[in-house]
């Protein structure tokens, strides 16, 4: 290469000549750095340091950073260096970095002290109290809505609430039951597989019926509802927060609650206990094809069983907590919406929090349910 | 408009661009040359910013020659096109940041990615970016979210001159900015292209940066460039569009100049 940097250095007695040739540009940024340190030694040494520039080819920030970084290496000992025969933009080039990197960067800093982490646990139980008030804030903004539409039916959003319930019920049904009815496969295969080493196959009806009814069928479907629609809603409410659509909504006067929050809760109500029952009957079909076509027992059989197995108290246990499981995913999937800040990345991370969080809270509430029924003895 | 090769920055010939059978460039040419700031206007939706992203190779066109820094532009993107991009550097209108990278590190992306040094000498070359476009170091360790809009401009075009391209790509770098701000990065993008010997492409329709900063003005309508040259050239344009442009109620600050 023809324009290869190249730096030379003479020294005379105390004073050091440096002659940069060729192009100092970002391509060869590699050499360069090797031989402006090459010549650390000598510029220790020199009292007094030239420049000449009339052999550079080519100057970007990169080179005229690294002269500029030589002579600040000298003023440290008290001179600067001399910068002669260069042309007038590489003059202008060295004068502006002059200016640059005069202090230190603050770095990143470390935070490691127990002072630090407690206050990091602090911080964190802060934001779950914080979280707490929020749904509860959620609950009540809900509930008083609620209030005002008891008072004033005609002020429900009834074409909103159709559309949603659509959205939210019809449009989720092919999935919802896609997945009941593998889950009812899957468990009535395990079940016949394992009990057929004791002999009671026969059971397996038992135990699909009561785990579908009682807690499987309803699971299964509100993780799938807080996993679909939950996000569904926070992104929508998060998007139009951001685009501050709802603060339009404010400033005519209307309550998003009661426009945006109070249809989309109530049609996730509706809905969830349909497709939890339509969801429970889907599995309850699964586990009949494999307890047919795998176990050999035939649908007369299993639908006998099933009717002995069986009795509503299992049915309600599970569907009355559909309801209340709709409840807190709605919920938890409009205040994240409403917590979204201006930007793209909340709107992502806000949609992600809503559907770990209405999952969680949708299995805690599962328990205490499960607690509620067996001392009632449901 | 034909000009001896040396002196041409970007050299657009017959260009067409269209999406299905609506044609936005249509048989377009044009010459930037070497060490100007072009301005370029145009209609909303006119094709600027299309013009702009077709010669940086990102949307296809149809037919036509592109030429950078006297290099060809590949029809597709690929290769050539990507080999070209260390000769550009490109100021999006909303500055594009990579979100997961503070200020200093979104600057020092392209260096790390195109050259090889030492991580040392690589940050001193970006906070000494940062610091040419007025900021403070302080500022390289905030996050895209955290800057404001002139900040975010200010990173941005740091990252476009990270490797200290022949050429920058400006579109619309004032838009969204007050008055001052707006001011402030003109005489920046002035300052900057003098001491770097920058060529500058600018998509603008901020009249008081076309009227300060660009050395010559193009406008762009019926997917054509209809006139070309300094502003007061532009101002005498005979064009019903750049009548209507330059002679509305907004532009009447540029009239006591001109006359």
């Amino acid at each position: 290469m023809i324009n290869a940097p190249l730096l030379i250095a003479s020294a005379n007695g105390d004073a050091l000549e440096l002659r940069p040739t060729g192009s100092w540009t970002v391509v060869n940024a590699a050499t360069l750095e090797q031989l402006s340190a090459s010549i650390a030694p000598q510029l220790a040494r020199a009292r007094s340091v030239t420049v000449n520039m009339s052999g550079v080819r080519e100057l970007d920030t990169l080179g005229a950073w690294l002269i500029e970084r030589i002579s600040r290496h000298l003023a440290g000992g008290g001179q600067r260096a001399h910068i002669v025969g260069a042309a007038d933009d590489y003059i202008d080039l060295i004068e502006e970095l002059r200016q640059v990197n005069r202090r230190r960067n603050p770095g990143p800093t470390e935070r490691k002290s127990i002072a630090d982490r407690l206050e990091m646990l602090g911080r964190a139980a802060l934001a779950a109290i914080l979280d707490l008030s929020v749904f509860l804030q959620m609950l009540g903004a809900i509930c008083l809505a609620a209030v005002g539409v008891f008072r004033r039916p005609r002020s429900f959003r009834l074409t909103s609430l159709v559309y949603q319930i659509y959205r939210v019920g019809w449009q989720a049904l092919p999935i919802v039951v896609l997945i009941t009815f593998l889950i009812g496969a899957i468990i009535a295969q395990q079940g016949i597989f394992h009990f057929r080493k004791f002999g009671a196959e026969a059971y397996v009806v038992d135990m699909v019926g009561i785990l579908v009814l009682r807690e499987l069928g309803v699971l299964i479907v509100a993780i799938m509802v807080a996993g679909r629609s939950g996000s569904a809603y926070t992104a929508e409410l998060g998007s139009m927060k951001m685009r501050e659509e709802i603060d339009a909504l404010s400033t005519m006067g209307l309550d998003p609650v009661d426009v945006l929050i109070l249809p989309r809760v109530v049609a996730l109500i509706i809905a969830l206990p349909i497709l939890a029952f339509v969801g429970a009957v889907a599995a309850l079909y699964g586990g009949g094809l494999v307890a047919w076509f795998y176990g050999g027992m035939s649908p007369v059989t299993f639908i006998a069983r099933l009717h002995e197995a069986i009795s509503v108290t299992h049915f309600e246990v599970g569907i009355i907590k559909a309801p209340f499981m709709a409840l807190v995913i709605g919920i938890v999937a409009c205040s994240e919406g409403l917590r979204v800040k201006g930007s793209a990345e909340s709107l992502g991370k806000q949609t992600t929090t809503s559907v770990v969080k209405s999952i969680f809270l949708v299995i805690v509430l599962d328990g205490l349910f499960a607690v509620f029924f067996a001392s009632i003895g449901m | 408009m034909q000009e001896t090769d040396t002196h041409v920055a970007i050299h657009v010939e017959d260009l067409v661009v269209g999406f299905g059978r609506h044609i936005v460039i249509d048989h377009l040419s044009l010459d930037v040359r070497r060490g100007e700031i072009l301005g370029l206007v145009g209609a909303s939706g006119g094709g600027k910013s299309v013009l702009m992203r077709t010669v940086i190779g990102l949307i296809e066109r149809q037919s036509g020659k592109i030429e950078v820094m006297g290099s060809d532009i590949g029809l597709t993107p690929g290769r050539r096109t990507r080999d070209a991009a260390a000769k550009w550097g490109v100021l999006f209108q909303q500055g594009a940041l990579f979100s997961s990278l503070t200020a200093l590190q979104n600057v020092e992306f392209p260096l790390r990615e195109n050259a090889t040094l030492s991580d040392e000498l690589m940050t001193e070359i970006a906070n000494a970016k940062l610091e040419m476009v007025g900021l403070a170091p302080e500022d390289g360790v905030k996050f895209p979210s955290e800057l404001s809009g002139g900040m975010t401009k200010r990173v941005a075009l740091a990252r476009a001159l990270a490797l200290d391209p022949a050429i920058v790509f400006l579109d619309e770098p004032t838009s969204g900015l007050d008055p001052i701000a707006a001011g402030d990065f003109d005489t920046l993008i002035k300052t900057l292209q003098k001491t770097l010997g920058l060529t500058v492409f600018m998509v603008t329709h901020d009249l008081a940066s076309l009227n300060t900063v660009c050395d010559r003005v193009a406008a762009l309508a019926d997917g054509k460039i209809v006139t070309i040259g300094p502003m007061s050239e532009l101002l005498r344009s005979e064009h019903p569009w750049v009548k209507a442009y330059f002679h509305g109620k907004r532009s009447l600050m540029l009239q006591p100049k001109a006359i």
